[in-house]
This record gives structure tokens, C-alpha cells and sequence, in this order.
């Protein structure tokens, strides 16, 4: 199989694990284009990619401009903040004129889950879902596990546990998802009220001691505490928080076997993480960042190839 | 479908040693020279000559890389089926060196039109010449030609020239298949 069985990466849950490899071994051939002098190859030369960011982001964004320009595609930027959207315009219409300039792919971040989905249903442009609301953020979910595999070997039989705030975050949906479909077992990590009702129906166990967690695990994909999303009060402070779901050097020391430590960042240094973790060995934050690029033009090469 | 034989293990095996004694009279030691071998059909030619080169002809140290030109092609959402990329292997500088792509069927030129854009990628070479075991005759889209050749052949276009390899199909034989 050489080809995604979707015309738009919506979610990790609409596509298969044979997608999720097939993304991986492009990224593969991708990761070795980045590194070469010249880091820039023709194939969508004659694609134009329009990045809608209905909400604030700067990694993925760059992450996904810097894809789209080395397979030397063509780029428009957009955001919300500037744009007519505060007149009043409809998704569909902002859209739509959008298109009208001949525009073949799109890739959307919005605040309201299932936008992505929506679009879909509405225009005709292959749509890359680049996280919509607190349901899914694919890309990153891809791009965690191809981190995972790169380091691990493989992801099929790995214990990884999520740390922190799942309810607000569309990263631990999509990284559920897809640790599952490549054969991991998944375990969620953070204070009650911070874990969605339910989630056991998703097969995902929930410990609510860190320490546990960590002595279980293979990986720990450390969440951002989300207070921009956080409308009333789910824990008493940040302090209690760090205390009780922070991870630090010694606690990573005192297990007896080495985990790998992930954030899809931003890092709120000293609040999930702390610095001496972040910045160490253990941590494979910037190479999730690197494999960002490749697994992004992987996605991007594999949708743009089905266009007709 | 019909196959007849161009080429047979003995006279593939003549070629190479002509093809590798030529290589010699143009790059001597291969001190400034490096093999690239186009993915993925060229690699095993590539390997081939590398080997004949240290053994029979006692040349040592000889740079070999892989190149894949799946980025590089011109057919992208053309093509019917999907393209599938292979291995890019270049551990060394092309920079000012003297480059050989090697391919093992010269039809079109497009896969070396392809390769001479990834090249650029790893820097500016000296110089490029190209190798190739079967040279289709009139049947290039581009000005391109090979400066080394194992065998001219006349085949027309519903033709196909497949050409085996003992380490991979179990014998050393190149076929012209007709439909």
C-alpha cells in the first residue's frame, strides 16, 4: 500500500494503522531531504496551501509553513485576529473566497471541535486538521509516536501514560488514538477533575498518582496545564499541582529504569516539567519538534499525491 | 506477452568489464570521482561495478552513495498509480567532485532530468556523466545521452526492457518483453 485511504486528515481516528506507517516511512525519506544541505524538494511545486489559524499558534504553524515550503509549495497565511472574520463572515464564505484563488489544500486550526470535519463536508480542497477545539490535533499525535518509534524502535508494546490536563487538550485524544491503532497501552494521568467522564470507554486506564504511572511506563507525554482554556478553578493552585503532577529530576531518578520523557510543548517550566527534566537526556522535546517538519510534509506529499 | 533475450549472464558480464575498464581510462583512481547509483533499479548495477573495480581492478577506497528521485520527478498527480519513494544514501562531499549516475535503462531521460535536480541538493558537483547498461535508442523526451553505454538497443513503445539481477532475481539477464 502506497497510498492514504482518506482525502483529508481529519482526526487519528478516521484513518488506519497501515496510513499511520505509511506516513512514518515517508517521514523516514523526509527526515534524511531536511538534513541534506539543500533541504528542499520540487514534488508540490505546483500546489498552494492556504494555513487558516482561527486560534493562536506559533509551533505548529511554523512547523507546518516550513513543510510546506521545503516540498516548495506555494503559501498563504491567515489569521483569525486580523482578518474579516471579526465582520462577521461564515466559516463556509471565509473559505470559499479563499478557494476562489485557486487554492488546493488547506490546513485549519479552530476553536470549535469538528470545524475541520464540517469544512470537509462543504468545499472542495483537501483540509488538514491542525487541531480543532479540545477533540483532535493529528499531526501532533503523528508526530509524538514517530518521536516514539524513533527512539524506542517501535511503537507496539510500549506503555505510555499522559500526564496532566486531558480534558481541555485535543493532543491526548489524538495521541490516545493513535498509540492504540500502532499497539501501545495507554494510561492517563492528573487530577480528577481535569479527566473526562468516560474515558475508560475509550480503553484507557486512569491513575491518579503520578509516581505509579511513572514506575509503569515506557514514555510520559507531559501536558501543558491549559489556563487560557480553564473557565473556573480545577485545582486549588499551581503549586499543589507541580507538587502533586509536576515531574522533576528527582523523581525520574529515583525509578529504576529510564523513561522517556515528552511535552508537545509550550513548556510551563517548573509547573509540568522542570527545567533540569526538559533540558535533559531523558527528554526528547526538540527532536518532537524536528520530526515535526518531516511528518508534516510526509502528510502534506501523501495528500497533495491524491488531487486530482 | 512475449520476452526475448538482449543480453545473456555471459555477455552482461563483458559489458561491465568493458564498462568498468572505460570508467578507469576517464577517472583513473577515482580519487576525485564518486558512483551514484539511481534508486532503485541503478543500485544493483552500481554495486556491481564497485565490486568489479576493487577486485579485478584493485582500485581502492571507491565513494558509492544511492540517490532517490521520487521528490524530483516531473510526473507527480500524474501518473495513474502512486510513487513510492526509496533510499537516499549520500555519506560523502559531491562538491567539485566528478559524479557517475548510474541506471541500468536509459528510455526517456526524465529519471536523470529527476536526478540531475536532486544532485543540486547535495552541493555543485565538478562534472556529471552518466552510465547506463541498456541505452534505448529514439525514444528520449530530453537531450540527455550517456557517456558510457553497456547496449544500444531499438525497442518501441509498448516495449519494455527488463533487465535481472542475480543477487536480487536469481539470474543475470536483460529482456526485451513485448504485450
Amino acid at each position: 500500500m502506497s497510498e492514504l485511504s482518506v482525502n483529508h486528515l481529519l482526526g487519528i481516528k478516521y484513518i488506519t494503522e497501515d496510513d499511520i506507517n505509511l506516513i512514518f516511512e515517508t517521514a523516514d525519506h523526509f527526515k534524511e531531504v531536511i538534513n541534506r544541505p539543500i533541504k528542499k524538494v520540487p514534488s508540490l511545486r505546483d500546489i498552494t496551501i492556504a494555513n487558516l489559524f482561527f486560534e493562536n499558534s506559533t509551533r505548529t504553524r511554523l512547523s507546518f509553513e516550513l513543510a510546506e515550503k521545503r516540498l516548495s509549495a506555494d503559501v498563504i497565511n491567515f489569521s483569525a485576529a486580523s482578518s474579516s472574520v471579526k465582520k462577521g463572515e461564515t466559516l463556509i464564505d471565509t473559505v470559499n473566497n479563499i478557494l476562489s484563488m485557486k487554492v488546493d489544500m488547506v490546513v485549519m486550526r479552530h476553536p470549535n471541535p469538528g470545524a475541520g470535519i464540517f469544512l470537509s463536508k462543504n468545499i472542495k480542497a483537501s483540509i488538514v486538521n491542525a487541531g480543532d477545539g479540545a477533540h483532535e490535533h493529528p499531526t501532533q499525535a503523528l508526530l509524538d509516536c514517530y518521536s516514539i518509534r524513533e527512539k524506542l524502535g517501535d511503537v507496539a508494546g510500549k506503555k505510555v501514560v499522559i500526564v496532566g490536563d486531558i480534558l481541555h487538550s485535543r493532543v491526548a485524544l489524538s495521541n490516545i488514538f493513535a498509540l492504540q491503532k500502532l499497539g501501545a497501552t495507554v494510561k492517563v494521568c492528573g487530577p480528577k477533575t481535569l479527566i473526562p467522564k468516560f474515558i475508560e470507554q475509550l480503553n484507557v486506564e486512569v491513575e491518579t498518582n503520578l509516581r505509579k504511572a511513572l514506575e509503569w511506563c515506557d514514555v510520559a507525554n507531559m501536558l501543558r496545564v491549559q489556563n487560557e482554556r480553564m473557565d473556573i478553578s480545577y485545582f486549588p493552585t499551581t503549586r499543589e499541582y507541580t507538587q502533586q503532577f509536576g515531574v522533576n529530576k528527582k523523581l525520574l531518578d529515583s525509578l529504576d529504569k529510564e523513561i522517556v520523557v515528552m511535552h508537545p510543548g509550550p513548556i510551563n517550566r517548573g509547573v509540568e516539567i522542570t527545567s533540569d527534566v526538559a533540558d535533559s537526556k531523558q527528554a526528547i522535546i526538540l527532536n518532537q519538534v524536528q520530526n515535526g517538519v518531516a511528518v508534516r510534509m510526509a502528510v502534506l506529499y501523501l495528500l497533495a499525491s491524491k488531487i486530482q | 506477452m512475449s520476452q526475448k533475450v538482449l543480453l545473456n549472464a555471459t555477455e552482461i558480464n563483458i559489458a561491465l568489464h568493458r564498462l568498468a575498464c572505460q570508467l578507469i581510462e576517464n577517472h583513473d583512481t577515482f580519487t576525485d570521482t564518486v558512483l551514484i547509483g539511481i534508486q532503485p533499479r541503478g543500485v544493483f548495477l552500481a554495486e556491481r561495478l564497485k565490486t568489479l573495480l576493487e577486485d579485478e581492478y584493485k582500485i581502492k577506497n571507491i565513494q558509492l552513495g544511492y540517490l532517490d528521485i521520487t521528490f524530483y520527478r516531473d510526473d507527480f498527480r500524474r501518473s495513474g498509480k502512486p510513487l513510492e519513494a526509496n533510499k537516499t544514501n549520500i555519506n560523502f562531499v559531491v562538491e567539485d567532485k566528478k559524479v557517475v549516475f548510474i541506471d541500468d535503462v536509459l528510455y526517456t531521460g526524465r529519471s536523470i532530468r529527476s536526478a540531475l535536480t536532486a544532485m543540486q541538493s547535495f552541493g555543485r558537483p565538478l562534472e556529471i556523466e552518466l552510465l547506463t547498461l541498456i541505452d534505448r535508442r529514439f525514444s528520449r523526451h530530453l537531450p540527455i545521452q550517456p557517456d558510457y553505454r553497456g547496449r544500444q538497443v531499438d525497442a518501441i513503445n509498448n516495449e519494455k526492457v527488463k533487465v535481472c539481477w542475480k543477487e536480487n532475481e536469481g539470474e543475470d539477464v536483460v529482456y526485451l518483453v513485448s504485450n
